[in-house]
């Protein structure tokens, strides 16, 4: 199949999927509706993070911060006006920004600037690391950034948190912010900078012979992450209608590298499948929080917190038995998919044989 | 906040303050020291970090809980008890989650922890629950001592002397066993340690064994200082550890020692001095982690790693 | 490959058994939900509110000659799922009312699903004024931060303190608020605050604070926050031998205070909305009573207290409005005047906060103990 029919392929498909956000929008119930916006939402940060770890091949994970950037740009600046006072009720509201009111999308592209020069900023020191003490670092850099927030109490409210935030439950804005992320990262990653992004990862000193500059790679491959985790947290912030920094905890980033890993490292389609499961997997084993009786008799290991404990455990399982994820490095393709459903067996047994 | 203020806590410290925060700075600092080691054991030999290290000190604390209240053993017959079982829970999570991935990509690996991790806090809470215990009381331990108008805990003065003792018997099997030889040839090179016919399964597992029962150690003192336990109680403090361990160059004892030392002391003595920032406690920790690793990438007693193509 | 079969099959078990597991109940029953942080940083909050809201409903269990199911889900202390489970108690168990939650930033979270829904909440330990403000679905049985933080300003100040030293958990919202609305109000009575120290939730040492303080000569510190991080400074305090007495709010009266506190808790001095001894109502005997039967030589927790007495106005909402009909229920909550709850005689105000006194109490010989009452202005 050549190049053209792919995209042919695919935008039928964003038109198709974006109906379906439609018909979710309307015909969902608010749970499911909900919960698909979380994975949506998810994905656009599991592909954030897939830019820096799975692309460039460095372990980030600061990305907690840089949501809790674009969550408190969408918080402070889209609450109306008339409402903060009620909101900074405790220390009123610096009047540097007191009286300056955003459209949502606006503090989306705001937040995920801002985080992108957050980004930048932190670039600088820190991306000169390698491995695990990069992944220390950006975990630090991540906490600073929430403690900050924490005590920069005109700004933020700090503890107190901010409500009153335009609730964004629309899963059509949301789709779309979702695709458009998609779509960029889709055609940064094939581009030349995709290129110097994966070779960085294979190698960084053939890389580094080969003439790409490491660092100016490596800062901008963490800068569009920055900024698409800003967007997302900007809609994490508007989808639940309110933010404080307790949410923004480091632990926060490990659901996103979760995400990621079980859906392959370095695959597209595979964060966006891992988002969509594990989301939706922690509502479905819902469940098992909830009291069984077989035959009238209770069953006492069914009480809130067993849910957890089975997900902790499948989770290690997976990674047990499926190291490289659902995806692997791989892609979907229309050509696969066609393989696919030609003939479902012998696909698998086939990827089997090659995995 | 003008500068006035944040500079006052300088005129206004006294002698015995001074003294007073120093003492809790290397209390704390020992404790950082100790769970420290076990990390950076761990990753010295493995290249991993162990995320479920801190959780394994929150479950020695629900061990030794169980041990002196529920079984009522005497505490220093429960420290043996929680030593071995908290060895086995670290030779288990090793053997569980971490042995089959030994060839797996790195990110696997940190996932399968990072999931242990979880595995173990979410285990807690639905057997323990989500309420805090309170750590058996050991009168011997806890009692308050003080030297002149410093004040502290027993316990505290033990600390720092349990800490030393350790580090001299671990270094004495490093570099004076035969295993501590295997050790560090699995460390240095783990291919060639296998083709000189190092059992590498066997040196990990006993690599988790040492880490683990430090980490026991840790968490019997940590509970006797901080008596409240809950399933989340080495989220935090294991970080820090970690980033101790970071600090002083990770895969290196010594190292992880000082970066306890640092932390723990610089943590009570920017809050001695700068009152003003006792908010930013916590930023301390990475703060001192970007600064000392913008110099010294590896940590302050780190090797240089020269990458080879 | 035979570990893939095992793994696809265990997938597939978890699968099939989630699909099933969903049972319907035949019996007519009028469901209300219940969101608590089960698991997570609050578990401990959410484990003693989940007794309140149970035994309330062993012992008010029918309504309009129906029997009231409790729909329980853990929130996991996290935002994003507390606005899912509100969702889902409302779309998938169609509850007619919530119960819940401890910690105010999950309940703010759930603030616009009840709202858009039209699905009467009541919060049981919620304290932020944020959660019900702007919001006509959201009520709270507990009384919020400004009037606590203000009731012990008044109480220090005629015990006669001058020199406060005010230590504050930075990171959770509930302490942030009374201490802010204690320093202003003991501030303006011509009180002095020496010092305001910070710490953060999860921390173990206090130490360095606590010296600090010691160095300002206090004559007292009020530090509310979270139980066991509390328990943990007050006995750190007693041994860097600092002998002043500590002040706090509502979240200290627990068991788990008095357990990870031990001896040095001894004299610490709290606000509360429930006491023994101002048990006046019958629904305050009644509860004593079993809950005594149930967990034999423990103290109910104001949390307990405070849960059992959300699920009554729910319950009492149901009866008024004599329907299952969410808004009849939401008006009817709004409307109930001087119920007979645990915590005293409770009516809402307009923004669906109760009007009601506080307890203030101190701990002697390991025990809560009743020392003053105050009245709401």
């Amino acid at each position: 199949m050549d190049k053209k029919k792919n995209i042919i392929f695919t935008t039928v498909a964003l038109i198709v999927l974006f109906g379906a956000a439609c018909a979710a929008q309307f015909g969902l119930d608010a749970y499911l509706r909900r919960v698909a916006n979380l994975c949506m939402i998810y994905a656009i940060i599991g592909l954030s993070l897939q830019i820096v770890n799975g692309f460039c091949g460095q372990f980030s994970l600061g990305q907690a911060g840089f949501m809790a950037i674009g969550a408190y740009v969408v918080g402070v600046f889209t609450v109306p006006v008339e409402l903060r006072e009620k909101v900074f009720y405790a220390v009123p509201m610096n009047p540097l920004i007191a009286d300056i009111q955003m459209p949502v999308w606006l503090a989306l592209i705001v937040g995920g600037l801002l985080a992108a020069l957050v980004a930048f900023l932190i670039g600088f020191p820190v991306l000169r690391l390698h491995g695990d003490y990069l992944a220390i670092a950006t975990l630090g850099f991540s906490e600073i950034i929430r403690i900050v927030i924490t005590n920069a109490q005109s700004f933020t409210n700090g503890a107190l948190g901010i409500k009153d935030i335009p609730p964004l439950n629309d899963a059509r804005y949301i789709f779309v912010v979702c695709a458009i992320t998609y779509i960029f990262v889709t055609a940064l990653i094939n581009s030349s900078y995709g290129r110097a992004f994966k070779a960085i990862r294979e190698d960084e000193i053939a890389a580094e012979a080969m003439g790409i500059d490491l660092f100016k790679h490596k800062c901008m491959a963490f800068m569009f992450s920055a900024f698409f985790a800003g967007v997302g947290g900007g809609l994490y912030g508007a989808l639940l209608g309110t933010v404080d920094p307790k949410n923004f905890l480091f632990t926060l980033t490990y659901n996103f590298v979760l995400i990621i890993v079980l859906g392959g490292m370095g695959s597209i389609t595979g964060s966006m499948l891992g988002a969509i499961l594990v989301t939706g997997g922690l509502e479905f084993l819902r469940v098992f929080d909830e009291p069984l009786e077989v035959f009238g008799m209770a069953i006492p290991l069914f009480r809130p917190g067993f849910r957890m404990v089975i997900f902790s455990i499948l989770l290690m399982v997976c990674v047990l038995f499926w190291r490289k994820g659902i995806m692997g490095t791989e892609e979907f393709t229309w050509e696969k998919f066609k393989k696919f459903v030609k003939n479902p067996v012998g696909y698998w047994k086939g990827d089997e044989h090659h995995g | 906040m003008d500068f006035a203020t944040l500079f006052q806590a300088f005129s206004d410290m006294t002698f015995v303050s001074f003294c007073q925060h120093m003492v809790n700075g290397i209390s704390l600092g020992s404790l950082y020291a100790l769970i420290a080691i076990g990390y950076t054991m761990v990753y010295g030999i493995l290249l991993m970090i162990n995320f479920a290290h801190a959780d394994i000190v929150m479950m020695a604390c629900y061990f030794a809980f169980f041990g002196i209240r529920i079984f009522q053993i005497p505490w220093f017959v429960t420290l043996i008890g929680v030593i071995v079982a908290t060895a086995v829970l670290g030779v288990v999570i090793e053997r569980c989650a971490y042995r089959p991935l030994r060839d797996a990509p790195k990110n696997s690996v940190l996932i399968s922890a990072i999931g242990a991790s979880f595995l173990l806090e979410n285990f807690a809470n639905y057997v323990f629950g989500g309420r805090p215990l309170r750590f058996p009381k050991i009168s011997l331990l806890a009692q308050n001592i003080s030297i002149g108008d410093v004040r502290t805990q027993f316990i505290c003065l033990c600390i720092p002397v349990v800490l030393v003792v350790c580090l001299m018997v671990l270094l004495h099997i490093i570099n004076h066993t035969k295993t501590g030889m295997a050790m560090r040839a699995v460390s240095k090179d783990y291919e060639i340690a296998r083709v000189m016919g190092v059992d590498i399964d066997k040196i990990i597992s006993i690599t988790f064994v040492i880490g683990s029962s430090l980490a026991a150690i840790g968490a019997f003192m940590w509970g006797v200082r901080y008596p409240g336990i809950t399933p989340y109680l080495g989220v935090m403090p294991g970080l820090k550890c970690f980033i101790a361990a970071v600090v002083g160059g990770i895969g290196n004892i010594k190292g992880a020692v000082i970066g306890g030392f640092i932390l723990g002391l610089g943590e009570v003595l920017i809050v001695a001095f700068f009152p003003a920032l006792s908010g930013y406690r916590d930023a301390f920790a990475f703060m001192v982690l970007s600064i000392i690793l913008f110099y010294k990438p590896t940590g302050l007693l780190g090797e240089k790693t020269t990458e080879k193509v | 490959m035979k570990a893939k079969k095992i793994l696809t099959a265990l997938l597939a078990s978890v699968c099939v058994f989630g699909a099933t597991a969903t049972m319907a109940s035949a019996e007519e029953v009028i469901k209300v939900g219940v969101f608590l942080p089960l698991t997570g940083d609050n578990a401990a909050g959410g484990e003693l509110e989940l007794r309140g809201i149970k035994l309330a409903n062993e012992n008010h269990s029918t309504v309009l000659g129906k029997k009231i199911q409790l729909v329980v889900q853990d929130n996991k202390s996290d935002k994003a799922e507390a606005a899912n489970v509100v969702a889902r108690l409302i779309e998938k168990d169609k509850v007619c009312a919530i119960v819940g939650t401890y910690g105010s930033s999950l309940a703010m979270a759930a603030g616009n699903i009840v709202k858009e829904n039209k699905i009467p909440a009541v919060g049981t330990s919620c304290t932020n004024p944020q959660v019900t403000a702007g919001n006509d679905y959201y009520f709270r049985a507990c009384f919020i931060d400004p009037f606590q933080g203000t009731v012990m300003a008044n109480y220090m100040k005629k015990l006669g303190y001058k020199k406060v030293a005010v230590i504050q958990e930075v990171s959770n919202d509930y302490s942030v608020g009374l201490a802010k609305f204690f320093m202003d109000a003991y501030k303006k009575m011509g009180g002095q605050i020496v010092d305001v120290a910070n710490y953060q939730t999860g921390d173990k040492d206090f130490t360095a604070i606590l010296t600090n303080v010691k160095a300002k000569n206090p004559d007292a510190i009020y530090a509310p926050g979270n139980f066991t991080e509390s328990a943990m400074m007050i006995d750190q305090a007693r041994q860097l031998g600092l002998k002043i007495n500590f002040y706090g709010g509502d979240t200290w009266e627990t068991n788990d205070f008095l357990e990870v506190g031990g001896d040095a808790v001894e004299g610490a001095v709290l606000t509360t909305a429930f006491g023994r001894e101002m048990a006046t109502t019958k629904e305050a005997k009644i509860f004593l009573d079993s809950f005594e039967k149930q967990f034999k030589g423990e103290e109910p927790s104001a949390l307990t207290a405070l849960a059992y007495d959300a699920y009554m106005l729910v319950y009492y909402g149901i009866e008024k409005a004599g329907s299952t009909n969410s808004v009849a229920i939401r008006n009817a909550i709004a409307a109930n005047k001087n119920l007979p709850l645990v915590t005293g005689k409770t009516t809402l105000d307009v923004n669906g906060d109760p009007v009601k006194g506080a307890v203030i109490k101190t701990v002697k010989n390991g025990k809560f103990v009743y020392v003053d009452f105050v009245q709401p202005k």
